[in-house]
């Protein structure tokens, strides 16, 4: 555009092209006017326009441009000079304002174009969260539906509505037309169609194990594993390498155009797991349900005979309580007036009557006793005793019992002891006694003539090889020996075949019934059950009738050992022969402060050939005692000092092997005693009174095992 | 008096000391150990037996007396006279210490007194019949019998 001042000629040639140029400044001048105002009115609207200086200078742009083009429209005609200033002005302005909005845009073109770029960058971002989203979704669905079919699954231990349950539910989530389930048949071999979803009644399809593989497009079919217990007999499979399965086989609706998703698949392998295991559970309850009841059965059983059991033995105890108390009553009685009676005067006639009513009521009173005794040895109440006891004199009584009516019967009777065999042992005397004794006897009994042997040795382990007694190994040790007894005799001898029975109660040899219909049979049977609890055997050998029979027996006795028994031996049995031992020489120091009682005890010694001094204190007693003495008696009845006096006489004679042996001699039978006396290296305790015989079974006890401590 | 009715006389007389409870085993003890060596050893014990249960007696009579009883003291006599009692075979004698040594434990004064007075009854009764024992033994040795021995 050119301005001048000068007064320009119009051309009216270009009147048309003037009016042309003169409509387009207009509308230019319009758009230029109006797009600003388009602009403000749509960022107005729009939130976020972060180029609001962008659009403050752009606007100023279009608005001189547009005010630019306005005033030119006043330059086709002759204008004033004012107007040329303006439109200089406006083109001024507009030249500015363009060169800044060009410079800005250099800047600003860049970042646009960046924030496009971002903005495509997020919507990728975007679409692909959302699919992501999808999945997981989806695959909580499954994780949630799994669930849900677990605990519908779990929720009953029982096989047919676990497995009906799961299909049922495996059909509503997979949204499947039909589900079906093939068991294995008892076989083994074949697959039975056993549930289905739509059918109600499954047809007994049975197909074989092992057919190829199923068109998998609109089926599938999982593989249930199940599980297989060992001791579990509802399915008893042979020997398989494979484990066993059932066939569950899925179909899809098949209007549908539905794939297999790989989450559908997983949910349906697990869900054919879960099905295992609970129908595992289900089988073991089943299995426990039965045992468990089985059990019931027999307690409620067996509880029943316990309660018999116990009735029954509550009544024999009571009859034989009874028995017992009521029957022994008389029994002394009878026994005890007869044997009164026989010291009367009596005559011939009437002596042999009353002897006979002795030895009847006697076998009675023995039967009474056997009897009892076999009772409580059956009921295991029978305990032995165990004690120190000499064995040797237990066979010297058991020979001094016998011999008489052996020798009457004019029967030879001998025994031999083995020079190994211990002198004191540790058992039931008493009962070992009775074994001997009933063995002898039957030996006695039996044997019209002839001899009776007695043989008594420790058995050695060798000569256990025995056949008779096979599992029998005694086997003996420091604190116990074996002891085996052998009765040998040349009577009437027993039928190889009877020997069994010999020991079972009552059955008597009928055989042998003639001359001495007396015994009740029992005698062997409580044998055999004292032998048994005494840990050992007996037997019986016999040729046969008329060539003797020999009785064994072993049993197991303990040794006693010296350093750690307190129940030392005490002989009370000092046969009847009152013929003096010789203590002549042996000197005794009595220490007593009772006058008579010191007295007493002196007498009673020097009766014995001691040579005997007195003490009346333990100081005098003290002085008094030296190495010649050979025992020290001292009463402790009084207090401690005995017990001190024992110390220092031990004090005394430290040094000496030979010292006197202290004896302390007390009627009192407190156990603190015994074991006081102990304490205070006493070789010994005597229990007051004292006879005679009994000093002088003290006495030799003492000399010859140097200590002797009697049972308070 | 013929000698075998005196020693007849004698052995009954025993017999009725042990079936009163006069007398128990232990004074056939004692007369067992009477033999050539020891022919006065029965009359020996009993006199000493005699002297010191008289003894004791008397102590006991005088530590009742006192006002404040030493029953240890007590106790202790009683336990001899129970020893010597024992000793000699005087059951009676021997039976009432046993309990007057309980009423001592329990220090019951009166029933220690009336124990006491129990005792030397019984020692009285014991002390005649042995006398009349001894009288009656004597008399046959001096008869020239031998004392008979009772089978217990």
């Amino acid at each position: 555009m050119e301005s001048c001042n000068c007064i320009d000629p119009q051309v009216p040639a270009d009147d048309l092209l003037m009016k042309y140029q003169y409509i387009s400044d207009f509308f230019i001048a319009l758009a230029y006017f109006s797009i600003p105002l388009e602009l403000i009115y749509f960022v107005k609207k729009s939130a976020v326009f972060p180029y609001r200086w962008v659009l403050v200078q752009f606007g100023a742009f279009i608005v001189l441009c547009g005010a630019t083009h306005l005033i030119n429209l006043w330059t086709f005609r002759i204008h004033s000079r004012t107007v040329a200033v303006v439109m200089t002005t406006a083109k001024v302005l507009t030249a500015v304002v363009s060169c800044a909005t060009a410079l800005m845009l250099v800047h600003i073109i860049p970042d646009l174009l960046s924030v496009k770029t971002r903005e495509l960058f997020l919507k990728n971002k975007a679409a692909e969260l959302d699919r992501e989203v999808g999945l997981i979704r989806t695959q909580e669905e499954t994780g949630r539906h799994v669930r849900m079919l677990t605990h519908e699954i779990r929720s009953t231990l029982d096989r047919h509505t676990i497995l009906k349950t799961t299909l049922v539910e495996l059909g509503r989530t997979l949204a499947l037309e039909e589900c079906a389930l093939w068991m294995p048949t008892r076989t083994g071999l074949e697959l039975q169609l056993s549930y289905t979803l739509r059918q109600q009644n499954p047809v007994g399809y049975n197909v074989p194990i092992n057919l190829p593989v199923i068109n998998e497009v609109f089926i599938v079919a999982v593989r249930v594993p199940l599980l297989h217990l060992s001791n579990f007999q509802i399915y008893d499979w042979p020997e398989v390498s494979t484990r066993n399965y059932a066939l569950m086989v899925l179909v899809l609706p098949s209007d549908s155009a539905r794939q297999w998703h790989v989450h559908e698949l997983e949910l349906v392998e697990v869900v054919a797991d879960q099905v295992a295991v609970a129908l595992s559970h289900a089988a073991i309850l089943e299995e426990s349900t039965r045992a468990r009841d089985q059990l019931m059965e027999q307690n409620v059983a067996l509880d029943l005979a316990r309660r018999e059991a116990e009735t029954a033995i509550r009544a024999r105890n009571d009859f034989l309580a009874v028995m017992n108390h009521e029957m022994r009553t008389p029994m002394h009685a009878v026994i005890a007036l007869s044997s009164l009676l026989q010291e009367t005067d009596l005559t011939a006639e009437q002596r042999l009557m009353v002897e006979t009513i002795l030895k009847s009521s006697n076998l009675l009173a023995t039967l009474i006793n056997d009897v009892l005794d076999l009772s409580r040895l059956e009921d295991g109440s029978l305990q032995l005793e165990a004690a120190t006891f000499n064995l040797h004199s237990l066979f010297r009584e058991v020979l001094n019992l016998i011999k008489p009516v052996a020798s009457v019967k004019k029967l030879s009777l001998t025994s031999h002891l083995a020079s190994d065999l211990p002198m004191y042992v540790i058992g039931d005397e008493k009962r070992l006694m009775q074994t001997i004794l009933n063995v002898v006897g039957n030996a006695v009994k039996f044997s019209k003539e002839g001899f009776i042997s007695i043989t008594a040795f420790v058995a050695k382990p060798e000569s256990f090889r025995d056949a008779r007694i096979p599992d029998f190994l005694p086997v003996p040790s420091d604190s116990h020996f074996y002891l085996r007894v052998q009765v040998k005799d040349s009577g009437s001898g027993i039928n190889p075949q009877d020997i069994p029975k010999l020991f079972t109660k009552f059955a008597q040899n009928q055989s042998l019934t003639t001359r001495y219909p007396a015994g009740s049979g029992l005698g062997l049977a409580i044998c055999r059950r004292f032998v048994n609890l005494m840990e050992g055997h007996i037997w019986i050998e016999s040729e046969g009738i008329g060539k003797g029979c020999t009785v064994t027996f072993i049993v197991k006795l303990g040794i006693p050992d010296r350093s750690n028994d307190f129940k030392l031996p005490f002989v009370t049995k000092v046969p009847g022969n009152h013929g003096s031992t010789n203590f002549t020489g042996l000197k005794v120091l009595v220490m007593d402060d009772n006058g008579v009682s010191r007295s007493v005890t002196k007498g009673l010694l020097m009766h014995l050939g001691c040579d005997v001094t007195t003490a009346s204190s333990s100081d005098e007693c003290l002085r008094a005692v030296s190495l010649e003495h050979g025992v020290v008696f001292m009463d402790v009845c009084t207090g401690l000092d005995g017990y001190e006096l024992a110390v220092r006489i031990h004090e005394k004679f430290t040094k000496h092997q030979d010292r006197p042996l202290i004896v302390a001699l007390t009627g009192n039978t407190k156990k603190m005693t015994k074991e006081n006396c102990m304490r205070v290296g006493m070789d010994g305790l005597i229990l007051k009174p004292v006879s005679v015989d009994k000093m002088r079974g003290v006495l030799s006890e003492l000399l010859e095992r140097r200590v002797l401590f009697e049972n308070v | 008096m013929e000698v075998d009715q005196m020693q007849r006389q004698c052995l009954d007389y025993t017999k009725s000391l042990f079936l009163e409870g006069f007398l128990d085993g232990q004074f056939v003890q004692l007369q067992q150990l009477q033999d050539e060596n020891n022919p006065d050893f029965v009359v020996e014990v009993v006199s000493l037996f005699f002297e010191d249960s008289e003894r004791l007696l008397n102590d006991l009579t005088f530590a009742l007396d006192q006002k404040s009883i030493d029953f240890k003291k007590v106790d202790a006599h009683v336990h001899q006279l129970k020893g010597s009692s024992s000793s000699i075979g005087a059951q009676r004698v021997k039976n009432c210490c046993i309990a007057f040594r309980n009423f001592c434990e329990e220090q019951n004064i009166d029933a220690c007194l009336s124990c006491l007075q129990q005792v030397k009854q019984e020692y009285c009764h014991v002390k005649n019949k042995l006398e009349t024992l001894i009288r009656l033994e004597q008399q046959i040795v001096a008869a020239g019998g031998s004392i008979p021995t009772m089978e217990f």
